[in-house]
């Protein structure tokens, strides 16, 4: 018998765990790339000199390079000038950091969506720019990203089963563990692949539902 | 820094695989669009089911998942892959998914007008998607295209976890041995990046190549930025 089916149905709480922290990988991450994406997208939009082409850079060069070297050098490298964090605390934040560069372009298209007049409106009451940002733009800059986050969020849940090449125990390295334990790699597998399955499919679905009821008319 | 040009040699051996894997891999990525992609715009249910299946379970798990389910539970079918084998598999089939809704949106979004036109003139069905939809949709799919393969091309770096020894398994043999992590790490850092700027000045070549019009292949780029910003894809 290839497939043992007591024994699938006996690591199904480890596996369990395992989901658990790569859904706390994910939350978090998303958290951090929704933040540092914003800041990102609102440096290079003002325009600072040197600041805004430095930002530009590091995101091109974010994009342009696998996560998983990122990991490595954030796991590895880092801790040689005495900054060293546990592993799911590097993992979250590099994952974070990644996607905020995918994030940034997210924002940016929600910036460039808003209307010239807004922005003339503003200048017109000369309203602080602080203000301009906080109270005008942004608010509707972000409300058309949000089903885009959604989208990114499911990325990111894939993802982060990189993230067991640097020892983070979420689910893809406790099916592993288990693997390598008992010598029996189908079963630990094929379930650790239902599980992303089982979230992210409906997730998508729903999120495709956003996005339709939410899609800005065009 | 030193140590970077001793095991130069090593890093040309791992940069040839990778190089290797993102070609063999990118062949089957582009297989699997076309033939996926068009299954899933088929009239028949019995075609167009088992395409959507695939798409969506490739879409919907990890790949790293695939990729050790290929490698490591396959042998229990009896089924022993070489390593290079089932990381190639692993990458072609799931960008292959992605890459299978490329061809699909942009076939299924050309002006009806034009399938009609082909239906009115007496066209079977299979002589229009070739000399009607298809060419029309290439440059549609180009830029997506391209972000597929940049995507396809970072993850090549999982496969040294199924031990091929691409430019990431040297690095971390290199490292192991000589001790010089932050200098081997951010070599390989630089070499991934240069080789996905190549490969989006590739894409952009062969969308000036072959756009239809350069008014037209403006407007496209606009919608098509909005599209890809969806799938993580978004290339560079």
């Amino acid at each position: 018998m290839i497939w043992d089916n007591a024994f699938a149905i006996s690591i199904i709480p480890m596996l369990l765990k395992g989901l658990w922290v790569t859904i706390q990988l994910t939350l978090l991450g998303t958290l951090i790339a929704a933040v540092l994406g914003l800041v990102a997208a609102v440096i290079r939009r003002l325009q600072i000199p040197v600041v805004s082409p430095a930002v530009s850079f590091i995101v091109i060069f974010i994009r342009g390079t696998p996560l998983l070297i990122q990991a490595y050098v954030a796991f590895f490298v880092l801790p040689i000038y005495g900054i060293s964090f546990n592993a799911f605390t590097t993992g979250v934040v590099i994952i974070g950091i990644n996607y905020s560069a995918y994030m940034a372009e997210v924002y940016r298209s929600g910036i460039q969506g808003v209307p010239n007049g807004q922005w003339e409106a503003a200048t017109a009451l000369s309203l602080p720019a602080t203000r301009v940002w906080f109270r005008i733009i942004l608010p509707q800059a972000v409300r058309t990203v949000i089903p885009m986050l959604g989208n990114y969020l499911i990325q990111m849940f894939k993802d982060s089963a990189v993230l067991s090449a640097i020892t983070v125990v979420e689910l893809m390295a406790t099916a592993q563990s288990i693997g390598t334990s008992t010598y029996r790699y189908l079963e630990p597998l094929t379930m650790a692949g239902a599980l992303f399955f089982l979230v992210s499919y409906p997730a998508s679905r729903l999120v495709n539902k956003l996005e339709r009821r939410y899609a800005p008319k065009q | 820094m030193s140590a970077i040009i001793e095991y130069a040699p090593l890093l040309w051996q791992g940069l040839m695989t990778t190089i290797l894997v993102a070609v063999l891999s990118g062949a089957l990525c582009l297989i699997v669009a076309f033939s996926m992609g068009l299954a899933r715009l088929s009239r028949y249910w019995i075609i167009r089911w088992p395409a959507g299946v695939f798409v969506e379970i490739f879409r919907g798990t990890s790949l790293i998942v695939q990729m050790f389910w290929f490698f490591y539970a396959l042998p229990f079918f009896g089924i022993q892959l070489h390593p290079l084998t089932a990381a190639v598999l692993a990458l072609g089939l799931n960008e292959g998914a992605y890459a299978a809704e490329v061809v699909r949106g942009a076939i299924s979004s050309r002006a009806k007008g034009q399938n009609e036109a082909g239906i009115a003139l007496g066209m079977s069905p299979a002589l229009r998607l070739r000399r009607i939809l298809i060419p029309q949709s290439i440059p549609a799919m180009l830029p997506p295209f391209g972000n597929v393969m940049v995507d396809l091309l970072k993850n090549t770096s999982l496969v040294s976890l199924v031990t091929v020894t691409d430019l990431t398994f040297r690095a971390q043999m290199i490292r192991s041995s000589t001790g010089e992590t932050a200098a081997v790490f951010l070599t390989i850092l630089v070499m991934y990046f240069l080789l996905s700027v190549l490969l989006a000045m590739l894409t952009q070549w062969l969308e000036k190549r072959y756009a239809l019009d350069r008014r037209a292949l403006a407007v496209q780029r606009k919608v098509l930025r909005q599209e890809s910003l969806k799938d993580k894809a978004g290339a560079l």
